[in-house]
């Protein structure tokens, strides 16, 4: 008996262990930098799931700054540049290009959308 | 001041006088210290030479049309200061060169003679200010005029935005050679706090340039970017935004985009601006054109 308790508890453990693990693992998205765009350029993401950003630049640096999560990074071209957050509210947040690249710079914009 | 209602009367009957902003903006500057002697000069902003588009169809012409608008002022200025984006981006480099050339030729037909210069973003951050140099000298540097320290700090030439630590250096050295009284004015194109980051609205370390200029009690910054009149304190240091010569940008976070407002053939959101120095600084907004 006292076994298939400590089997239980166990096992228990080992789900929400596993829960815990899934929910720290963050997802990872692909996005593309390049003169004047991101692809995507709209994202959407679970609300307390943490979400990795794997950026990559085609042509030139580019940056890529969410003021609403506090940060930023350069994408510099052959480099795999990565940028994690942990969205604790819903809506819509801007994401844009903060390495001036040229004539549509300005424009070099997406939107992240946080979902429950 | 008697001096200043006088002289905004006379714009008014002229026809060209906007809006006068008055605000004490030496905070800390006795009236005493005024021997150095008041004095006003223009603030131009934002040129976007070599600019075609919709947003302005008189693209070509507005920056004339300002120039004729400057010389016509019943006291000329002691100085004319752009504080930057004098020429729209290229990645040519060559087109770049005959924009700032062109720039140049029409605004040396402003009759006062004393005009300075910075870069914006579209002028430097594709080549970290290499042809504005050529064409214009140093990005940042410092000069004196009656009395008052003029600082202009250049946070466009480092594509992110930065001033850096060297040019933050080489400003604290300059602020060290001054006592906490002296009028400070700085001049950048970016606003140095951050207005609307979400537009990117702001200077990567501008708040270390804050942090260097707060123990100075009277400091009033005069900047561009941002294409309208905008006003902002941070503490005892006022911040003050000008219209831009090209196109106007709408108001931060009032729409979702930040793309400029539609063209307005009375030019309401373009001009220029006079500004008077005294115990107490006068803000006057200028049209392109006069009435």
């Amino acid at each position: 008996m006292k076994r298939r308790v400590f089997a239980a508890l166990l096992f228990g453990s080992a789900v929400e262990g596993a829960v815990r693990l899934a929910a720290a693992t963050p997802d990872e998205i692909d996005i593309m930098a390049m003169k004047f765009d991101f692809y995507p350029d709209t994202i959407k993401v679970k609300r307390g799931r943490p979400v990795t950003f794997v950026l990559n630049a085609l042509d030139r640096i580019h940056g890529f700054k969410m003021p609403d999560f506090g940060v930023r990074t350069d994408i510099v071209p052959g480099v795999e540049n990565r940028v994690t957050i942990t969205p604790e509210k819903t809506g819509t947040f801007v994401f844009f290009c903060d390495v001036f690249c040229g004539d549509g710079h300005e424009d070099m914009n997406g939107t992240l959308i946080v979902e429950d | 001041m008697r001096q200043s209602v006088d002289r905004r009367d006379f714009l008014r009957l002229a026809g060209i006088a906007g809006v006068t902003f008055t605000a004490g903006l030496f905070p800390g500057h006795r009236a005493s210290a005024q021997a150095a002697g008041d004095f006003h000069f223009v603030q131009m902003s934002d040129t976007h030479w070599g600019f075609k588009g919709p947003p302005n169809p008189d693209a070509e012409h507005t920056l004339e049309k300002a120039v004729a608008t400057v010389n016509a002022l019943a006291q000329k200025p002691d100085f004319i200061f752009f504080t930057g984006d004098l020429t729209h981006t290229t990645e040519d480099g060559n087109e770049r060169r005959a924009r700032m050339k062109k720039f140049k030729e029409i605004v040396s037909g402003l009759s006062v003679k004393d005009v300075r210069f910075m870069p914006g973003e579209h002028d430097a951050s594709l080549d970290k200010g290499e042809a504005f140099k050529e064409f214009f000298g140093d990005t940042h540097y410092t000069f004196d005029h009656k009395g008052v320290h003029f600082i202009a700090l250049d946070n466009v030439s480092d594509p992110a935005a930065k001033l850096g630590d060297e040019q933050l250096a080489w400003l604290a050295d300059d602020l060290k050679k001054h006592k906490p009284d002296d009028r400070i004015v700085v001049f950048t194109h970016r606003p140095l706090f951050d207005l609307f980051p979400s537009w990117d609205w702001a200077t990567a370390d501008g708040a270390k340039a804050i942090d260097l200029l707060t123990p100075y009690q009277n400091v009033v910054v005069f900047y561009g970017h941002i294409h309208q009149e905008h006003h902002h304190m941070t503490g005892h240091i006022a911040h003050h935004a000008a219209k831009s010569l090209i196109f106007p940008l709408p108001a931060p976070g009032s729409q979702p985009k930040r793309v400029p407002l539609p063209y307005d053939a009375e030019m309401k959101g373009l001009g220029e601006r006079e500004i008077t120095m005294a115990a107490k600084i006068g803000i006057t907004e200028l049209p392109v054109t006069k009435a």
